[in-house]
């Protein structure tokens, strides 16, 4: 995409990855610009979490360069590396909250293990993060005790609360029904325009992602073999994109025009 | 066929021995990561409370009946000799060098030892875990460190807690109701009962205490992505740590002799 460098907050140059025997990344080069969401889309099972992975330094490449502000994570030492995370927060698929603490606990984990804020600033944060995210009056409850959309807010509370300028979404609205995907997907594009942060989203929700995000990329066969802005991505001329957006949930009966499919 | 036999053969053996410099690893990460501030008081004593306090029902439950067992057969084997009186010698010297801590470390896999694995397991499947990584805290150091340091701390606890009900048990049978004179139990064992015993049942279930923490949570981090994986787990963990238990504990038995 020719960018400069000041606005990409993390590049990828030939990320390969073989796991279990299989080769899971071929080769992956992406530019994530900075500010912006970003969403990379791809088969199930493609690598797409994999590739996620990665750029928070969870899996180390077989081959290749991961550089966030530059700085490539693949060599870092486990105490820089934890410096580097400092920049980072992930919500996981399943929201991944501790089942043995309680929504609070969840949201205020990192401020007491990060930070030496007192308890009242830390209950002052946690409370106003939780309000934003719709959870007001949840803090005492236990992860069990909450529906799938409530946990996926109570994640992103926990990502949001340190301020991260990146945030990684692992398809946040897998399992989810279509009204709450929708709304959990508001959720995240407001609070990015409210906190500036830098998402990065894997998902297969299409159409949907293209009026949320700004750039889209697609992960196909190990290798990424599109990657541009949300607008342009819609009138691809890569026959496997095109087939791929083509079959998304939303064109299955009839698109948008009001054309019948079949 | 020969050839496919001696390359299973192979590729068991160097999974095998791939596995144990893993475990090794493990290990001696955790150890590293223990000694390294800050120090998880809170999930320490979480800990204690998990793996000591909440086994004590089963310790003393076993530790009663194994007591009594013993008694009942020692006063059938020595009154052929007609050695009645050494009953509590032979009870008290069988449970505090043998039974004591082998028994009160396998009851301690079955309970809390599977129940770690399946912890860490869920957290591994559920992506806790990883979470934990994206945060910055290390999960050796939040996760497995305080799980192996309380079970090195309360082994030895659990194990004195078994060997002095196991000697009342057998003074329950022996004297209050095969007759046993009070007097010989308890001289015939203050007699026959030296420190190095003592000491050795201690070093015993505290290196129990190691083996059991180590392999089950070890286990439960190395969890497969699937709840099948977390069964196999758990099995693979209380079958593991038992059989190592009592292995190590003929090697320690041989040098502590």
């Amino acid at each position: 995409m020719g960018m400069e460098a000041s606005t990409l907050v993390i590049r990828l140059v030939g990320v390969e990855k073989t796991l279990g025997g299989q080769p899971v990344l071929q080769g992956v080069n992406l530019e994530i610009p900075r500010g912006k969401v970003t969403t990379i889309i791809g088969k199930s099972g493609g690598g797409k979490s994999v590739l996620l992975k990665h750029m928070i330094g969870l899996l180390k490449p077989d081959r290749g360069q991961v550089l966030v502000d530059g700085t490539d994570i693949t060599r870092l030492s486990a105490h820089d590396l934890n410096e580097v995370r400092k920049k980072f927060a992930m919500l996981f698929q399943g929201a991944a909250l501790f089942d043995s603490l309680t929504v609070f606990e969840n949201v205020a984990f990192p401020l007491r293990e990060k930070t030496r804020l007192k308890e009242t600033e830390i209950e002052r944060k946690v409370n106003e993060i939780l309000e934003a995210v719709g959870l007001t009056d949840m803090g005492h409850k236990f992860p069990a005790e909450l529906s799938g959309g409530m946990r996926k807010r109570a994640g992103l509370a926990r990502a949001l609360v340190m301020g991260p300028e990146i945030i990684l979404f692992d398809e946040p609205t897998t399992g989810l029904d279509p009204l709450l995907a929708r709304t959990i997907h508001d959720l995240i594009i407001e609070t990015q325009r409210r906190f500036g942060f830098t998402a990065i989203m894997v998902s297969h929700e299409i159409p949907e992602i293209f009026g949320i995000s700004d750039y889209v990329a697609m992960l196909l066969d190990g290798v990424i073999v599109e990657m541009t802005t949300s607008e342009q991505f819609q009138h691809t001329r890569h026959p496997g994109v095109k087939e791929f957006i083509n079959v998304g949930p939303g064109r299955r009966l009839g698109n948008r025009q009001g054309e019948p499919v079949i | 066929m020969v050839t496919t036999t001696v390359a299973g053969v192979g590729r068991k053996t160097l999974w095998l021995v791939g596995e144990m410099g893993r475990m090794m690893v493990f290990l001696i990460s955790t150890v590293a990561w223990m000694a390294r501030p800050p120090f998880r008081v809170m999930q320490l004593l979480k800990q204690i409370h998990f793996i000591g306090f909440k086994s004590l029902f089963v310790i003393v439950l076993t530790g009663t009946f194994t007591g009594m067992v013993l008694g009942l057969q020692g006063y059938y084997s020595l009154r052929k000799f007609g050695a009645e009186a050494l009953l509590g010698s032979a009870v008290a010297l069988s449970i505090i060098r043998e039974l004591g801590p082998v028994l009160s470390a396998l009851m301690v896999t079955g309970r809390a030892g599977s129940a770690m694995t399946a912890e860490i397991g869920i957290m591994r499947i559920t992506e806790q875990i990883d979470a934990l990584d994206t945060m910055a805290v290390n999960p050796m150091q939040y996760l497995i460190a305080p799980k192996v340091l309380a079970s090195i701390i309360v082994m030895p606890m659990l194990c004195s807690i078994f060997d002095i009900i196991g000697i009342y048990g057998g003074y329950l049978v022996g004297v209050e109701l095969l007759g046993v004179s009070s007097g010989a139990y308890t001289s015939s064992m203050e007699s026959s009962v030296e420190w190095k015993d003592v000491y050795g049942g201690f070093l015993k279930a505290i290196s129990f205490g190691v083996i059991i923490s180590w392999v089950c949570t070890y286990k439960g981090y190395n969890t497969t992505m699937s709840a099948e994986g977390l069964g196999t787990a758990t099995t693979e963990a209380v079958v593991l740590s038992s059989v190592l238990i009592l292995i190590w504990d003929y090697f320690i038995t041989s040098v502590l002799m």
